[in-house]
């Protein structure tokens, strides 16, 4: 690519939202109250797996200052699922119908003139359990006779995906060495600090807007038009700030269709605000897991065959499940290759909050497999980590037969930077017991190609309106949810159109405005989605006031038009032509009035299964441990990475330092202690994630990629980065003490018992 | 049975009447529409509704209303009073990228300010030492740091506002 001059690609722009958000000023949902505002509250299951005998809602509903009390019995019978491709995943209801399938499973709802009367109301409702026997686990679920929680999905499992090539008997046949381990990992919250919230209101003509705290407004439109018996288009939804998301935010809710539902049937709008304790108890979470994996190597460390095997425990219900069963037969295939390969990923229903989409999607419980088992591998036969990785390295064209496609691709970049940076080669040499080093390396997509949600419309839309003014209008459906996509937009609108960042107006999203549509924010798709719609539109425009500038001054058809500082002209003469405002102008009285809009869109296509565009990183963890105390001390990390062209690297930094944060929490920190169906830790003080103290340094470093895919070259980061942390620092655990773990997080206990002083 | 109270909230005087149980946040987010305050958990862990009651930083979720008659409480809708002109510590997480979603944004703030008041040039250890209550899960709280130290080099000597 030639090299041009950017103004706004590329630079530290700050956050639009940014005084909004210092200020106090920016609206999430909770904050948005309305005249008449009832507050809702959920009644849930206090029983992990039960059939519903009967509910008494009388003396909730005859309590001053109640206005509505509603069970399964008074809502459609109508499932919903993110997987409206294929209707039999579709397996909740927003409220239970007949049985309870986890702890906090949505029973009842309640709405009144204040929270208290409704939390009082809830306590009033009187519901006759018959409890079931319950499967808390994997293994007890895939048992002979095991209780069965779906009766739809006789085997406990919901959903399998199977991938093969190569000739994997042969690929262990022709093996010098094949290395077979079980891994397990815990479940994680995704812990956004806004909890959930929402606020429905039924508009004079019966229609509902709901503004609520989401990743992922289309999706909620189109399954709160299908439970509520409504069209879609009688469906408003607004996504107000939203305060973080990480994967926990992209289903319809149970709350969201009760707001909607009972803001119909009151005629006065619904809040419903989450507890924390809500939140950790019975929230989604990152799947446990227990991956098989054999993998097959050469003496001299060459890949061979990888046979993967994962069950997924998803608790009662699928949520994203199935996306992660599908989405981690990829990420075990990727960062090597690998010959020949065989996934089996089962997908398995347990009486425990349902697990769902967590940054990452499969990558960071598969990751830590695949990475463990490399340095395992790297060690039994005497072969550097680093060393063995690079020479397996995926590298720009290689293929995953009928999956996909690598185009960018910066990994063997990434791994010579790191070791670099990080002073692998002596630190490995030299460190002494109880200090080490340890790698761990990362691939993910930038947005997924396959269709589960079976959208009518483009993955992403944008729409641009111009003005005589010199400003323009972006809308679009794409949701920043903290991430800076916002942000992101304008920078690449504002540059396309030689405009500032405070030329541009955004709306996003409201789907009754915004273009349709937008597929919402999850596995890393918006920058290179939404980016590629935006810049559709902004070509769009650039291209009707390039003929009117043309045509103002007469100019020879091979001439370029440039677009900058504001202006529109011939390029290398700037007084031949005229700011934007005018150019928009002169557009307009062309078409006697019509304003100049256009409409971009982007749909990936002919890019096999999984993604257009795959990123990659690695990164390497130093540690001290403590060996008498099993503490673990990480004292720095170092990343090298690969997300194309950095488009805005203060939010690409922000991105990878806060995957640091979650990815030490998941290493070391952060579980759900459960008993049977119940999490026991429901609190900050309790499920222990990192705060400013616990975080080690850390130093980065961007390999400088073009992604032909991407706008303006750029693709995934920050969602990736959620994997290496975790198998860089348990790497680094083994170096400094020989103890290797295979289940997370990594405990002081488990330490020492590993080291068998314990 | 109600209380009545008399509070000081950015320097604005409000008299009203609370149940015993109702929170400081409560009051703020509810009673006096300054919604800039948040609520993270509700148990004192996230830090995320902190707020200054007579120049100490404290939860507001922990805080009951009845307890504030009298006191002077600064939000962060206090933090810059003209709206025009920022704090140093807000121009300073807006500029260093110590923003993503904005949820803890508020909290962190006014712990921020707390620290700068006692100790106008915090160390980096410090600086963690002073927002470890406050818990954030977007930024891995580098950028917040930096902004932190940032503004403190930018109000020393320490600026009038904030009480």
């Amino acid at each position: 690519m030639p090299m041009e001059t950017k103004t706004l690609i590329g630079k530290d722009v700050p956050r639009t939202d940014g005084r909004a958000k210092a200020t106090g000023q920016a609206i999430y949902a909770d904050d948005i109250k309305l005249p008449g505002m009832l507050y809702g509250k959920l009644l849930r299951s206090p029983l992990p797996h039960a059939r519903i005998l009967s509910i008494d809602t009388r003396r909730a509903a005859a309590m001053p200052g109640v206005r509505c009390v509603i069970t399964g019995q008074d809502i459609p019978r109508v499932t919903y699922g993110n997987w409206r491709l294929f209707p039999g995943t579709q397996d909740e209801y927003a409220l239970a119908m007949d049985k309870v399938r986890f702890i906090g499973d949505e029973v009842a709802a309640v709405a009144a003139v204040d929270r208290e009367t409704a939390q009082a109301a809830i306590e009033q409702i009187y519901v006759e359990y018959e409890e079931l026997p319950g499967v808390f686990d994997v293994d007890a679920s895939l048992a002979t006779g095991a209780p069965v929680v779906h009766d739809t999905s006789p085997t406990n499992i919901s959903i399998d995906r199977k991938i093969a090539y190569g000739d994997i008997e042969a690929g262990f046949a022709a093996s010098d060495y094949v290395r077979e381990d079980t891994f397990t990992v815990h479940a994680v919250s995704h812990a956004y600090m806004e909890p959930c919230a929402c606020v429905a209101q039924s508009d004079l003509d019966g229609r509902i807007t709901l503004w609520t705290s989401t990743q992922t407004p289309y999706i909620v439109q189109c399954l709160l038009a299908s439970t509520m018996n409504m069209r879609e288009n009688d469906i408003r939804v607004i996504k107000p700030a939203v305060g973080g998301g990480f994967g926990g935010k992209m289903e319809l809710r149970p709350w969201e269709f009760c707001a909607a539902f009972m803001a119909r049937k009151t005629g006065r709008p619904v809040k419903f605000t989450l507890t924390r304790e809500e939140e950790l108890a019975f929230g989604r979470r990152r799947h446990p897991m227990t991956i098989h994996s054999k993998v097959g190597f050469k003496n001299d460390g060459t890949l061979v065959a990888k046979d993967l095997h994962i069950y997924l425990d998803g608790g009662a219900y699928n949520a994203m499940g199935p996306t992660a069963t599908f989405l981690s037969g990829n990420f075990g295939a990727m960062l090597y290759r690998y010959p020949s390969y065989r996934y089996l990923g089962e997908h398995v229903y347990t009486n425990k909050p349902p697990a769902s989409a967590m940054r990452g999607f499969g990558a960071p419980q598969t990751l830590f497999a695949a990475e463990t088992q490399m340095n395992i591998a790297a060690e039994e036969l005497g072969i550097d980590p680093i060393q063995i990785r690079l020479k397996n390295a995926m590298v720009s064209g290689d293929e995953l037969p009928g999956v996909a496609t690598i185009s960018s691709c910066g990994f063997v970049e990434s791994l010579k930077e790191v070791r670099r940076i990080s002073g692998w080669s002596r630190k490995r040499k030299n460190l002494k017991t109880g200090r080490g080093v340890g790698i761990g390396c990362y691939s993910f997509i930038s947005g997924g190609v396959f269709n589960w949600f079976n959208t009518q419309y483009p993955f992403s839309a944008a729409e641009v309106r111009a003005f005589d003014d010199g400003t323009v209008h972006l809308l679009s459906m794409a949701s920043d949810i903290g991430q800076g996509s916002d942000t992101v937009l304008k920078q690449i609108l504002a540059e396309t159109l030689g405009l500032k960042m405070e030329d541009i107006r955004l709306t996003a999203a409201d789907t009754a405005m915004t273009p349709q549509a937008d597929l919402g924010t999850w596995g890393s798709r918006v920058t290179l989605m939404a980016g590629n719609a935006v810049l559709d539109a902004a070509n769009k425009i650039k291209e009707r006031l390039a003929g009117a500038v043309s045509a103002r001054y007469n100019l020879n058809v091979i001439f370029d038009i440039e677009f900058a500082d504001g202006r529109v002209y011939a390029a290398g003469k700037p007084d031949r032509g005229m700011t934007f405002g005018e150019a928009v102008a002169f557009v307009q009285k062309t078409q006697r009035g019509e304003p100049l809009v256009a409409r971009g869109s982007y749909t990936p296509r002919g890019k096999g299964l999984v993604s257009p565009a795959f990123s990659f990183g690695a990164q390497v963890a130093e540690v001290t441990v403590d060996t008498d105390t099993g503490q673990i001390q990480v004292e720095k990390m170092w990343t090298a990475h690969d997300c194309g062209t950095v488009l805005n690297p203060m939010a690409v930094e922000g991105q990878l330092e806060g995957s640091v944060q979650m990815g030490l929490g998941y290493a070391l920190s952060e579980q759900f202690v459960m008993d049977g169906g119940k999490t026991l830790n429901t609190t900050f003080l309790d499920y222990k994630m990192p705060n400013a103290a616990d975080m080690p340094p850390g130093e980065s470093v961007c390999i400088d990629t073009f992604e032909p895919e991407g706008p303006m070259g750029a693709k995934e980061a920050g969602e990736g980065l959620a994997s290496p942390t975790a198998p860089a620092i348990a790497e680094a655990v083994f170096h400094a003490t020989g103890y290797r773990c295979k289940d997370l997080p990594i405990t002081p206990e488990k330490v020492l018992k590993g080291l068998g002083k314990l | 049975m109600k209380h009545d109270i008399s509070l000081t909230v950015n320097g604005d005087t409000y008299t009203l009447a609370v149940e015993a149980w109702r929170t400081l946040n409560e009051v703020l987010r509810e009673d006096l529409n300054l919604t800039g305050t948040k609520l993270g958990c509700g148990s004192g862990d996230c830090g995320a509704c902190t707020v200054i009651v007579d120049g100490k930083s404290v939860s507001s979720c922990l805080t009951l209303a009845v307890e504030m008659d009298g006191r002077r409480i600064l939000t962060v809708e206090g933090l810059a009073p003209s709206g025009e002109t920022l704090h140093p510590i807000q121009e300073a997480f807006i500029e260093k990228g110590a923003i993503q979603c904005g949820f803890c944004t508020p909290g962190m703030e006014l712990s921020a300010l707390h620290l700068l008041k006692t100790n106008p040039l915090p160390s980096d250890t410090q600086i963690r030492s002073a927002i470890s209550g406050n818990l954030c899960r977007c930024t891995g709280y580098n950028k917040i740091v930096d902004a932190i130290a940032e503004a403190g080099r930018r109000m020393d000597p320490p600026s009038k506002t904030g009480r």
